[in-house]
């Protein structure tokens, strides 16, 4: 059952799904621990190639990889031969010359990590490519609603925001809907692909959104990097139209719904400051189960 | 050749033998019995339940120790982790590790690695349902239910009622790997 990659959601079979997400619980449980490191991957070599920036990912995977006894090796990109004009593929047998054991790959062009996976002996894992996909972080949303809902079978979870050009909102409807989640859309009409999956609901009104009667509100964060183009008038009214307002949050507190944001947030734009100490807010459950569940890819992987 | 075959009764006995030895070397001293997953934990236990009516703190833990095996080069996709559960305090802990076969000492050099991370206890003792030799590490036990005389390749295939329905040990003779 082991894989070599882990590229993105669509490939894996539920089963795979559930043998990740029930093997991140005993890594989760490490952290209670005085010494939270143990010895499975000594000796093993981890490289972070992230040609994109990330802190929260980034980190995420470092920490995973060093609790595991792994070497990790930053590739730092702003600063390497890359910008000399070295080719990708020239990066990949440096590497390989390097016998490098796992490669964690970020990158603007869609479908790269895969490109690398076929051209290395390395396990790959795909840290979001392009508006492609994100498998560990919708592994980790994914994780979260579980702990919430152990069966999660038949529960809603509306994904507010920038769809169109979210890699997150792809992996993460992909897995939710593989565990039984129903899933819908809300966003601005320039934000929300009108082609795509069928049984996913779209929303561009708030209010109908949430009589759909979601059990989980999803904020997106709006990408202001991506945006070559205005896709919405400004930040203030996006934030009027979509985002989780003070007067929001109390409609939301009285229907008990959990929030949750991949991060890393922009506070005024999906959300206000008064989220981030909402007793249902799982976006610290979120960053603490990344690692957990990065841990549980990193250990299931054999090249 | 026929395989050898030991009754429910004698596995009772073994657990019998194993708490009246941990009585008589330990009177009335506040013990921690951890278990490895699978099937240390469950004759954990049952020599838990032996010692109950003793007036004694009591403690017991749950180990899994597959993160720390020494031979995950050499699996073919790596072993599938349950959860530990270690809920009292280690540091200055008297535990004894409880294993169901003491083969090669491989498995409890890793528990010995595993335990130390969650602290230092004061000391460790091992105790085991079956002693079946033939040791690759310098690890004793200092409890023994059953003694067995095996060979190199024999098979010891013990399974325990709650874990597998009912209680039986068979050891398979085999000349070769």
């Amino acid at each position: 059952m082991a894989r070599k990659d882990l590229l993105d959601i669509v490939s894996l079979d539920r089963k795979e799904i559930d043998h990740i997400l029930e093997q991140s619980v005993p890594f989760k449980e490490l952290f209670t621990r005085s010494v939270k490191k143990v010895p499975a991957l000594k000796g093993k070599s981890v490289l972070m190639l992230f040609y994109e920036p990330s802190t929260r990912t980034h980190s995420s995977f470092e920490v995973a990889a060093k609790r595991l006894s792994a070497d990790v090796t930053n590739f730092d990109v702003a600063h390497s031969s890359i910008t000399k004009g070295e080719s990708v593929r020239e990066t990949i047998e440096t590497l390989q010359a390097m016998r490098t054991d796992y490669v964690i790959v970020r990158h603007k062009a869609s479908g790269l990590p895969g490109t690398i996976a076929r051209l290395t002996k390395a396990c790959v894992i795909n840290a979001g490519d392009g508006a492609h996909a994100h498998p560990t972080q919708a592994l980790l949303d994914a994780f979260t609603l579980k702990e919430q809902f152990p069966d999660p079978t038949g529960k809603k979870v509306l994904i507010v925001g920038d769809i169109l050009h979210s890699r997150v909102a792809r992996s993460t409807s992909t897995i939710l809907k593989k565990i039984g989640v129903e899933v819908a859309y809300l966003g601005p009409g320039t934000l929300v692909p009108r082609t795509g999956p069928e049984n996913i609901r779209r929303f561009t009104d708030y209010k109908e959104a949430m009589a759909w009667g979601p059990d989980v509100v999803y904020l997106l964060r709006v990408q202001m990097e991506r945006q070559d183009v205005q896709f919405f008038p400004s930040v203030r009214e996006y934030h009027k139209l979509y985002g989780v307002t003070e007067a929001r949050l109390a409609d939301i507190r009285d229907r008990g719904l959990y929030i949750m944001h991949p991060g890393p947030v922009n506070r005024g734009v999906e959300l206000c400051d008064a989220v981030m100490d909402y007793e249902r807010s799982l976006i610290n459950d979120q960053v603490e189960n990344g690692i957990a569940v990065r841990m549980a890819v990193l250990y299931w992987l054999k090249a | 050749m026929e395989p050898l075959n030991l009754t429910a009764e004698d596995i009772s006995k073994g657990i019998e033998r194993l708490a009246d030895a941990i009585r008589a070397k330990n009177p009335n001293q506040p013990l921690a019995l951890v278990g490895i997953r699978s099937r240390g934990d469950e004759v954990a236990e049952r020599v838990l339940n032996r010692l109950s009516t003793d007036d004694r703190e009591l403690s017991f833990g749950v180990l899994d120790i597959s993160l720390y095996r020494d031979d995950f080069e050499h699996l073919h996709e790596n072993p599938a982790l349950q959860e530990s559960d270690i809920s009292f305090t280690v540091e200055g802990a008297h535990i004894i590790l409880v294993d169901d076969v003491l083969f090669t000492g491989r498995t409890i050099r890793a528990a010995l690695d595993a335990l130390s991370d969650y602290g230092r206890p004061a000391k460790v003792e091992l105790a085991v349902l079956i002693d079946r030799g033939h040791r690759e590490m310098p690890i004793q036990p200092d409890y023994v239910g059953i003694s067995l005389d095996t060979c190199r390749h024999d098979h010891v295939l013990v399974s325990l009622e709650g874990t597998d329905g009912l209680d039986q040990i068979r050891v398979v003779q085999k000349e070769t790997p």
